[in-house]
């Protein structure tokens, strides 16, 4: 249908609307109106994805020169692929309406792993050794080396696409990741150089976030990206976990052990070359004084590695003269390395500020802040003179670089914390060395400074409030959005107590009491008989669920679990559990049922959907509060205490909350879906906890539902079974929680509308 | 002998019947008795006719073997050899127990079918009457359109077994007794075995291995729930334990088919993350050093419960599923095995495909709704729609039910308000009543009477029947085209003789009675003309045939 969204004409490719996706048509609009950023809270299954893609494609069209650029980033790959599906559908509506054709670039960005079609490389299983092998064939001085002598293997498909793939625009289309793949196929070109060189002209680019939040990939991959893009941050209820992972580094005795060896190897290699080739070193190091760091040879093929920090914070100066030839540099780099195992060697927690390591470094062995923040700048241009071939042997040294110009260029917002073993095993010596950020808006700022509009969006962002503060800017528009529902298709039900009225709570000091254990166990056994198909339970940690699945083993629960519903459960290992997940559905299909046991921050809970029997139901086994011993987390906390003024408690509660609504929402992905949500765990009821979970699951929240025993939940979950079996149809919905385009512009229904956002 | 090609499992020499020496054969389809010394059979019986058979009480002097045939006869063989005779007969008895069986089931499932068939269906008995009672055509060239016409939905609805799946909780439902005297003991069941095995092939590997020769089998039993293979979160009791392979190979085949990795691309946790962090970047706990010393014995008992669990759960469900979709999963093996990931791209997108347009769907916002449903496939439907109900009869409305019904449409009756504006003018009305009552304008053309206001009741039926059985026929000879084979060749040839034969016998003495009637009415045009259609198909196939062979 077209709509009409506040004066700008939408293309929407479905005959039907919700009510809320009109709504947040028009928040996002006027947030790209102002030309500001946005924070927007809408419960997944009710079409997120489309109506920012709708809208945003509009605005496109309406306005080139105001929006050049849609940058969309996503999670995980199947989040990628699916987001291009939906912009497919909604391109082939636009050409059937206006009978135009599709001049729109689109594409999807994603790791080598996933791209390459090079027949050996592309069978590597890891991404590592994907990039690897893959920089192994396209370094520039490979293919330098391979015009002097050809039977240097090369990759065709980046020859072919270095030699032709530039001139010829890859017409416009929809291209996913298959399409590219196929693309690349049929005209012998590298797809994913072709991706990396077709999103600099692309109108739409679909990637993961970390090649805009990463400096590492950000600096090389969306570098030249205009400033009038909008980017969106689809599932960014996370977004903050993201930006400090990409900025921080541990560093083990291990890492040490083969940075040595990495030195050893680069000094053989530097006396080797000066006996056959000194004139190579020469010219680098001629380069280096002037400065033209990347003049000449800043091929993108060589990118592997570049530098950790942020592009505003890299100098823009001559490398200092202490490390400017080769083998000063390696008695740098061995004396850094000699002082961090000196550190390393304690027998207490150390917890130090940068500007103190710096300064204990410069007492100690006398290195100075200035050649450390160039280190891996100079590092780089070493590797890439002495053409190493296989970077990947490297990594040890190449992250001790990076951790070095780290802590040298960022004075705040960084903790280091040397570990001499771990907290469980205090008689193992295993000492680690963590540089932990402890600021996300330090790796997000550039985003923010840089492009026009951001949005942020998730189904689970609540409380609303937090996220500008943590990351640490200013929105134009915060709101969230409701479901309206014909039928409350979501029973959130909070289960306080056993049938013995002992509470449930997974509490540290009672989590392993045998009562509580007993009563989840007795919960699950209850709801296995009564929920058809499908059950999804999450618990707070892995080492949890193991001793509450033995001593349920134990006491016989499983075994009566197993007469309803077949039991799988997720572990350790990605490969073991992606096949448990793929025997859970198929029980699910073939109707003979099955629970799997998961855990809330686990792989399963961040990104599988448990759409309808899949997923008839999902338990909260206790709240999944963030392991609160760890020092980083301390020193995190104190640090939003300090800075931001967000108290302890507040930030851990919306922590395990925004976890705990992850999960649970994980089982609703639509609104013909419908599903329980059962959180196992009196200390829900709080009015602490209670308020951050997100407006859409509050609000079905009643006061009758706080504090129920086993069997008053069994009796509640029945009625609405029953109730939810009944056949549903799109009349039901009609005018309720779905709209025609008459029904959505009379004008009661648009009052209506209004008060769907929540404004924060 | 009558047919040399046939197969004899056993022969009995000094057999009597009828106080004549002679020679009992049991051949694959049938007994046949020869006298000696001639060589052709004088008693010969079709398994199938066997309703049972009958021996002679041990203690008795004449050792004899009754056969009772469907019909009623009767065959007595007496065993005459003095020294064999017992372990002569009761070799045929055995035989005949396990032969008689399984062609009694065929032939009376037959039989049973037809009957049944003809029971149900009053359209097919009248056809049946018309066509072989009436002999058009004979009754086994009646049925043998009929019953492969219908093989393929009785296969589904009755003929074929649903298999039966295997409870998950079956190692549960074997609960240990104490016997008193500090011992455990187990009840067995055949299912319970039986499940064992299915979900367990390696457990039944052991049994056939060992069973007879080396253990009974309650020594098996006894060991296998003694062996940490049952009891999975001990770990590592004893290496003599024949079980230790099995646990062994089962590692293996849960590692294989970790290995093989999942085919659904959506559930696929290994590439789910597009760039995941290089090794030493990021906040999450360092992966501890994973050595096994490192890890306490009780959290490695219970990884080996998770790990247990999850295998079990995923062999329970592959023993439902063996069977039923054997080739399909084979297909699926196969292309899965030889090569890794160039293989699996060339049959991975179709997949992938339907589930991300799966991912995307949002059913309510599409215009129509296409509902794809799969049919049930149900042994008993009324268990399924009534549940396991008591017998006795139920009213699910009560006489309140009923009273506050009538209420309710009273009062709706009461509400009821015409909505005048939207009601046609009363001219137009009743000028489109005038138009469409006899003799108005729309019913000129449909000036005929029908034809059971001109016909009588009697006459009607007999059209009927005269219908299903010229269809009937014109079935049979339409099914022959195109003529392939000489088979078909012969049959076409029948199937027009029926015709003929029919248009004959049946449609000529009708039309003769409707003419002695009724003079006008042509009622038997139509099948006249589809008779007609017919024989031009004949006509034509025969100059062809003729052409081709001149």
């Amino acid at each position: 249908m077209k709509l009409n969204i506040d004066g700008l004409l939408v293309y929407f490719p479905y005959d039907y609307i919700y009510p809320e996706q009109y709504s947040y048509m028009l928040e996002l609009k006027r947030t790209l109106d102002a030309k500001g950023h946005g924070v927007l809270e809408m419960p997944s299954g009710t079409g997120k994805t489309i109506s920012l893609l709708s809208l945003i494609v509009a605005y496109q069209k309406a306005y080139p020169l105001e929006v050049t650029k849609l940058v969309y980033c996503s999670r995980t790959v199947p989040e990628i692929e699916k987001v291009v599906e939906e912009l497919r559908k909604l391109m082939d509506y636009y050409t059937k309406q206006t009978g135009a054709k599709n001049d729109f670039l689109a594409l999807a960005l994603s790791s080598r792993k996933n791209l390459c079609i090079h027949p050996e490389v592309s069978s590597l299983r890891f991404g590592k050794e994907v990039d690897g092998k893959c920089h192994s064939l396209t370094a520039s001085y490979i293919r330098a080396q391979h015009h002097g002598n050809p039977s240097q293997p090369v990759c065709q498909f980046y020859e072919e696409f270095d030699s032709v793939g530039r001139q010829v625009p890859i017409p416009p289309g929809i291209y996913n990741l298959d399409d590219l793949k196929d693309f690349g196929r049929r005209k012998g070109w590298c797809p994913y150089f072709l991706a990396r060189y077709a999103i600099l002209h692309a109108n739409i680019v679909v990637y993961s976030y970390h090649y805009l939040l990463d400096p590492k990939i950000a600096d090389v991959v969306s570098k030249e990206l205009a400033k009038k893009s909008v980017v969106v941050f689809d599932e960014a209820h996370n977004i903050d976990n993201v930006c400090i992972d990409s900025m921080s580094v541990n560093i083990t005795r291990r890492t040490l052990d083969r940075c040595q060896t990495n030195v050893e190897t680069l000094q053989n290699t530097i006396s080797k070359i000066k006996e056959t080739d000194a004139a190579k070193l020469r010219e680098e190091y001629r380069r280096l004084v002037e400065g033209l760091k990347e003049a000449n040879v800043a091929r993108e093929t060589d990118i592997y590695l570049s530098n950790p920090v942020l592009p505003d914070e890299i100098l823009q100066e001559a490398v200092p003269g202490s490390i400017r030839t080769a083998e000063h540099f390696v008695g740098f780099m061995k004396r850094f390395l000699e002082y961090l195992k000196a550190r390393l060697r304690i027998h207490h927690v150390v917890q130090e500020s940068a500007p103190q390591f710096l300064k204990d470094i410069f007492e100690k062995v006398c290195i100075d802040r200035k050649p450390l923040r160039f280190c891996a700048e100079r590092l780089r241009s070493l590797l890439r003179t002495l053409e190493i071939a296989d970077i990947a042997d490297f990594s040890a040294i190449t992250l001790i670089s990076h951790f070095a110009t780290l802590v040298s260029t960022y004075s705040k917002g960084f903790t280091i914390i040397i570990e001499p073993f771990e907290d469980k095993t205090p008689t193992i010596a295993n000492p680690v060395l963590h540089f932990s950020c402890m600021d996300p808006s330090i790796a997000i700022k550039p985003v923010f400074g840089r492009f026009q509009s951001v949005i942020i969006t998730s189904g689970t962002l609540s409380p609303l409030d937090i996220y500008p503060r943590i990351l640490d800017f200013r929105p134009v528009t915060v709101a969230s959005f409701t479901m309206t529902l014909a039928r409350t298709c979501l029973c959130p039900l909070i289960v306080g107590r056993g049938n013995d009225q002992v509470a449930m709570t997974s509490k540290f000091e009672t989590r392993e009491d045998f009562a509580v254990v007993r009563n989840y166990g007795n919960l699950l056994l209850e709801m296995s008989a009564i929920v058809p198909d499908g059950i999804v339970a999450f618990f707070t940690s892995y080492i949890y669920m193991e001793n509450i699945v033995a001593s349920w083993y134990e006491q016989g629960i499983l075994e009566n679990i197993q007469r309803n519903k077949l039991i799988f459960i997720e572990t350790q290992d990605a490969a073991e559990t992606s096949m448990a997940l793929e025997k859970y559905q198929e029980a699910c299909e073939n109707g003979r049922g099955a629970i799997l046991l998961s855990v809330a921050r686990g792989k399963v809970s961040e990104g599988i959907d448990f759409v309808h029997h899949f997923g008839r139901a999902v338990i909260m086994f206790g709240v999944p509060y963030v392991y609160t011993q760890s020092r980083i987390l301390k020193a995190r906390l104190e640090y939003l205490r300090e800075q931001f003024q967000i108290r302890e408690n507040d930030f851990l509660t919306f922590d395990a909350m925004r976890h705990a609504a992850q999960c649970v929402g994980r089982v609703i992905r639509g609104k013909t879906d419908y599903g329980l949500m059962i959180f196992a765990d009196k200390r829900y009821a709080r009015a602490d906890k209670r308020g951050k979970l997100p407006r859409w699951i509050q609000e079905h929240l009643t006061d009758g539902s706080l504090n129920l025993t086993i069997d008053e939940t069994v009796q509640l979950a029945k009625h609405f079974l029953r109730q939810m079996a009944q056949p549903f149809r799109q009349e039901d919905q009609l005018g309720l929680s779905l709209l025609t385009l008459e029904q959505l512009q009379s004008e009661d229904m648009l009052q209506k509308i209004a008060q769907i956002a929540h404004q924060a | 002998m009558a047919s040399l090609s046939e197969e004899v499992l056993l022969v009995v020499k000094r057999v009597r019947q009828r106080k004549q020496d002679g020679t009992l054969y049991l051949m694959a389809e049938r007994i046949a008795w020869g006298p000696e010394g001639k060589d052709r059979f004088s008693v010969s019986h079709l398994y199938a006719d066997i309703r049972c058979q009958k021996i002679s009480p041990d203690g008795k002097a004449k050792i004899q073997l009754q056969l009772v045939l469907h019909t009623g006869e009767s065959t007595t063989f007496h065993f005459a050899n003095e020294s064999t005779a017992l372990k002569d007969r009761d070799a045929i008895k055995e035989l005949l127990q396990q032969l008689l069986p399984k062609f009694k089931k065929k032939a009376n499932k037959e039989l049973e079918e037809k009957n049944r068939m003809l029971q149900e269906d009053p359209v097919l008995f009248q056809l049946y009457k018309d066509l072989v009672v009436s002999q058009v055509i004979s009754a086994e060239e009646f049925w043998a359109n009929r019953m492969s016409l219908n093989s393929v939905e009785h296969s589904l609805a009755n003929n074929k077994q649903q298999e039966v799946g295997i409870s998950a909780a079956f190692l549960a439902d074997i609960r240990p007794q104490t016997d008193g005297c500090n011992g455990l003991r187990y009840n067995l069941t055949s299912d319970i075995i039986e499940s064992i095995f299915r979900t367990y092939p390696t457990v039944k590997q052991k049994y056939a291995e060992n069973v007879p020769h080396n253990m009974t089998e309650k020594e098996f039993w006894t060991r296998f729930f003694q062996s940490h293979y049952f009891h999975r979160d001990r770990i590592n009791t004893g290496q003599q334990d024949i079980f230790s392979e099995c646990a062994k190979q089962d590692e293996k085949g849960q590692k294989s088919m970790v290995n093989q990795g999942v085919k659904n691309p959506m559930v696929d946790l290994l590439s789910l993350e597009d760039k995941t962090l290089d090794e030493g970047y990021g906040t999450a706990k360092v992966p501890t050093s994973s050595n096994p010393s490192n890890k306490s014995l009780r959290e490695n008992s219970n990884s080996a419960i998770i790990k247990r669990f999850n295998h079990h759960s995923a062999m329970v469900l592959a023993a439902g599923l063996r069977r039923a979709d054997a080739p399909s999963d084979q297909a699926s093996e196969t292309s899965s095995t030889d090569g890794n990931s160039r293989d699996s791209d060339f049959f991975q997108p179709p997949l992938k495909k339907v589930k991300l347009q799966e991912a995307i769907e949002y059913d309510d916002l599409q215009g129509e709704t296409v509902r794809k449903t799969i049919a049930l496939n149900l042994k008993k439907s009324d268990r399924y729609s009534h549940g396991p109900t008591p017998l006795q009869s139920q009213h699910y409305s009560t006489s309140q039910d009923i009273i506050n019904s009538i209420s309710i449409i009273q009062q709706e009756m009461r509400n009821y308000k015409p909505r005048l504006t939207q009601v046609m003018s009363s001219s137009a009305a009743s000028s489109a009543i005038t138009a469409l009552s006899p003799g108005g304008v729309l019913m000129l053309a449909g000036g005929q009477q029908t034809i059971n206001q001109l016909v009588p009741t009697d006459v009607q039926g007999e059209l009927k029947h005269l219908y299903t059985a010229a269809g009937e026929l014109l079935r049979h000879f339409w099914s022959c085209f195109p003529v392939s084979t000489p088979f078909l060749e012969e049959k076409v040839v029948k199937m027009k003789s029926n015709l003929d034969r029919f248009q004959l016998t049946k449609l000529r003495p009708f039309q003769e009675k409707i003419q002695r009637q009724y003079l006008s009415t042509n009622l038997t045009g139509h099948l006249e003309e589809m008779l007609q259609a017919a024989y031009n198909k004949f006509q034509a196939w025969q100059t062809r045939r003729m052409m081709r062979k001149t």
